[in-house]
């Protein structure tokens, strides 16, 4: 299978066993039928074992995994119906991030999220999933619509970071992420975010401020890059894995720290081994979310969501 | 309430040692008198070596004309971060070295009569990176600035979010940034001073958001860094960029203005909208009134 990593072997080596009985004609003399029930209870028990006692660096991998189910295939699995809106009327349409409005059961909702590319080509197109100033302001125009038709907004996180380039740079992309922020923060409508595979410090932040924010448990949330991290304060690029742990950017670590409200679980062995079932635990983690948030009145979710933020902290005061 | 008067010890560690100094920018042969004289800056190139945060408010308030807040808030360390150093190492050779508790210094002053809530941060307290404490301390001033309807000035300098606690620190872009969306929802005036350097996470908040930008000469102001983006695109960079000219001339900031004039601009500025004049007494009360203020700026040399 494409892209397993290390920590998998013991997996993938029972998948090519059982692929390679299933391969065997009808006609073969011995029943391997008993051979591959006992083979599938095994790897079964290697999944459970494997994918939950992920170390964050092994996160980090699963985060990235070249057929990790993207924005859009979320939003193709989990929504009714999607219009792409584009542009932000000032610069250009940046493809790094995708907006739109999408129909999911009853409710039209402001979907925005990072886009990654499956291929080469695609990934030139789409820069890798980083972001320029264009595709934040993008999200702020849009996000400005949702608050003025009262649509929820549905934010998907996956991006390695905001680009680092010259013209990112020339046209103002702290500026851009700051005013997302600022924005997010009293923006009358509820807005939900889902962390779907790479958090990346502010280039991931300018989206993803909410009322509920949720991770699916192999994400991961990080104020700098594992690999950025480890070269400043390790001087060392290969010191990635202590970094990971070190800055502690998985779900449960982020859970407990109150940075995130839920993890969203992944069909065994991470969602890209199926899309089908990861988009369901989506579906229904969004609908709960919604059907939480339309509950509470404008300004007390505007209030909470202050609170939620004013709260995150950790110091000593005399 | 609790008043006090601390002495802070602001060390000459970034200063280029001895009588004589060769100038880190243009090697001319400056005194370090002359250096001090201009506020930090060399009197040959205009190079603006980092200028502590005692030492700034300094320039632009007299004698009883600052009122600390907040002054003993201490980081500590909620991931138990380990690198070469323990993150509690790092603190305390940052405090020895910057003479404060952390990257910022908050409170209230009278800048020409106007009364002004104001932060200074300390790019000599581990590059003036924002974690708990500089986004706690910032976001508390910007609500007593929304409490007393007075106008914000942050002056900032700062290498971004700290790695040091992780998401924490990311977060504190969002409680500056959303203080910031009440604030500004208030119709009252924040003035972002952007110098050298402003860069990551400081810059992708509350710094950007300021009514009316400032910009020192020469700062580097950005997102990324300049190693970072070279890196990525394997060239070499536009002349002067993400310099404050070059900011300028990009339509990212609204003046340049040097150490020296700064405060006069200010004044200007406060006195074009009309911000109401206080007296010394009245700021004083209005501080009382907060509590947990202390008389200020301390002495500024060792
Ligand atoms: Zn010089």
């Amino acid at each position: 299978m494409n892209g397993g990593f290390d920590f998998e072997k013991p997996i993938l080596e029972l998948e090519a066993k059982i692929e390679g009985l299933k391969k065997l004609p009808e006609s073969h003399a011995v029943d391997v039928s008993d051979e591959i029930k006992s083979l599938e209870v095994k790897l079964d028990l290697a999944r459970k074992e494997i994918y939950s006692n992920l170390t964050p660096w092994q996160c980090v991998q699963i985060a990235r995994h070249p057929q990790r189910p993207y924005t859009l295939d979320y939003i193709r699995l989990v929504m009714d119906s999607f219009v792409e809106l584009a542009g932000d009327r000032l610069f250009a349409n940046d493809p790094a991030i995708v907006a739109g409005l999408a129909r999911m059961g009853a409710r039209t909702l402001m979907v925005i999220g990072h886009q990654k590319g499956r291929d080469t080509r695609e990934n030139l197109h789409r820069n890798f999933g980083s972001a320029h100033p264009e595709g934040y302001r993008k999200a702020h125009r849009l996000m400005k619509m949702a608050e003025k038709f009262r649509l929820p907004v549905v934010s998907f996180i996956d991006t390695p970071g905001a680009y680092p380039g010259v013209g990112a740079e020339e046209r103002g992309q702290a500026e851009a992420i700051a005013y997302n922020l600022r924005t997010m923060a009293e923006l009358e409508t509820p807005i939900i975010v889902i962390i779907i595979g790479e958090g990346g410090s502010g280039g991931a932040l300018g989206i993803a401020v909410g009322d509920e924010v949720m991770m699916l448990a192999h994400s991961y949330y990080s104020v700098i890059s594992p690999e950025g991290c480890a070269a400043i304060l390790w001087k060392d690029h290969s010191k990635a894995p202590e970094a990971a742990s070190t800055l502690r950017i998985a779900p449960k670590e982020l859970l407990a720290l109150g940075i995130i409200d839920r993890i969203v679980p992944e069909p065994l062995g991470g969602a890209h081994r199926n899309y089908e079932r990861a988009a369901r635990e989506v579906k229904k983690a969004l609908a709960d979310s919604l059907d939480r948030l339309a509950d509470i009145p404008m300004k007390e979710l505007m209030e909470k969501r202050y609170t939620k933020y004013r709260r995150i902290g950790s110091f000593e005061e005399e | 309430m609790r008043f006090f008067s601390k002495h802070i010890k602001v060390r000459k560690r970034d200063i280029p040692a001895g009588l004589w100094t060769k100038c880190k920018s243009c090697s001319a042969m400056v005194t370090q008198s002359a250096l001090e004289s201009n506020i930090m800056s060399c009197p040959e190139c205009n190079y603006l070596y980092p200028l502590p945060a005692w030492k700034r408010l300094r320039t632009l308030f007299g004698e009883g004309e600052f009122f600390e807040i907040d002054s003993r808030m201490h980081p500590n360390d909620p991931l138990k971060f380990v690198d070469s150093m323990p993150y509690p190492l790092r603190q305390q050779s940052a405090e020895k070295r910057a003479g404060i508790p952390e990257a910022v210094v908050t409170g209230i002053g009278s800048l020409g009569g106007f009364a002004v809530a104001c932060a200074a941060m300390d790019f000599t307290y581990m590059g003036g990176s924002m974690g708990s404490v500089v986004g706690e301390k910032i976001t508390r001033l910007i609500e007593l600035a929304i409490e007393k309807r007075i106008p914000l000035i942050i002056i900032s300098a700062s290498g971004g979010a700290r790695m040091q606690e992780g998401a924490l620190s990311l977060m504190q872009l969002v409680k500056t940034s959303a203080a910031l969306a009440r604030f500004n929802r208030k119709r009252l005036l924040y003035i972002s001073v952007l110098t050298n350097p402003t860069t990551g996470g400081t810059t992708a908040s509350f710094a950007s958001l300021g009514d009316i930008t400032i910009a020192e000469p020469g700062a580097l102001i950005c997102f990324a860094g300049p190693r970072v983006i070279k890196q990525t695109i394997q060239q070499d960079l536009p002349e002067g960029f993400q310099k404050s000219e070059f900011l300028l001339a990009h339509g990212m900031v609204d003046l340049i203005v040097g150490r020296k004039e700064l405060k006069a601009k200010l004044i200007e500025i406060l006195t074009l909208l009309e911000t109401p004049k206080f007296t010394n007494e009245t700021i004083r009360g209005v501080v009382a009134q907060n509590g947990g203020v202390n008389f200020g700026p301390g002495p500024l040399e060792a």
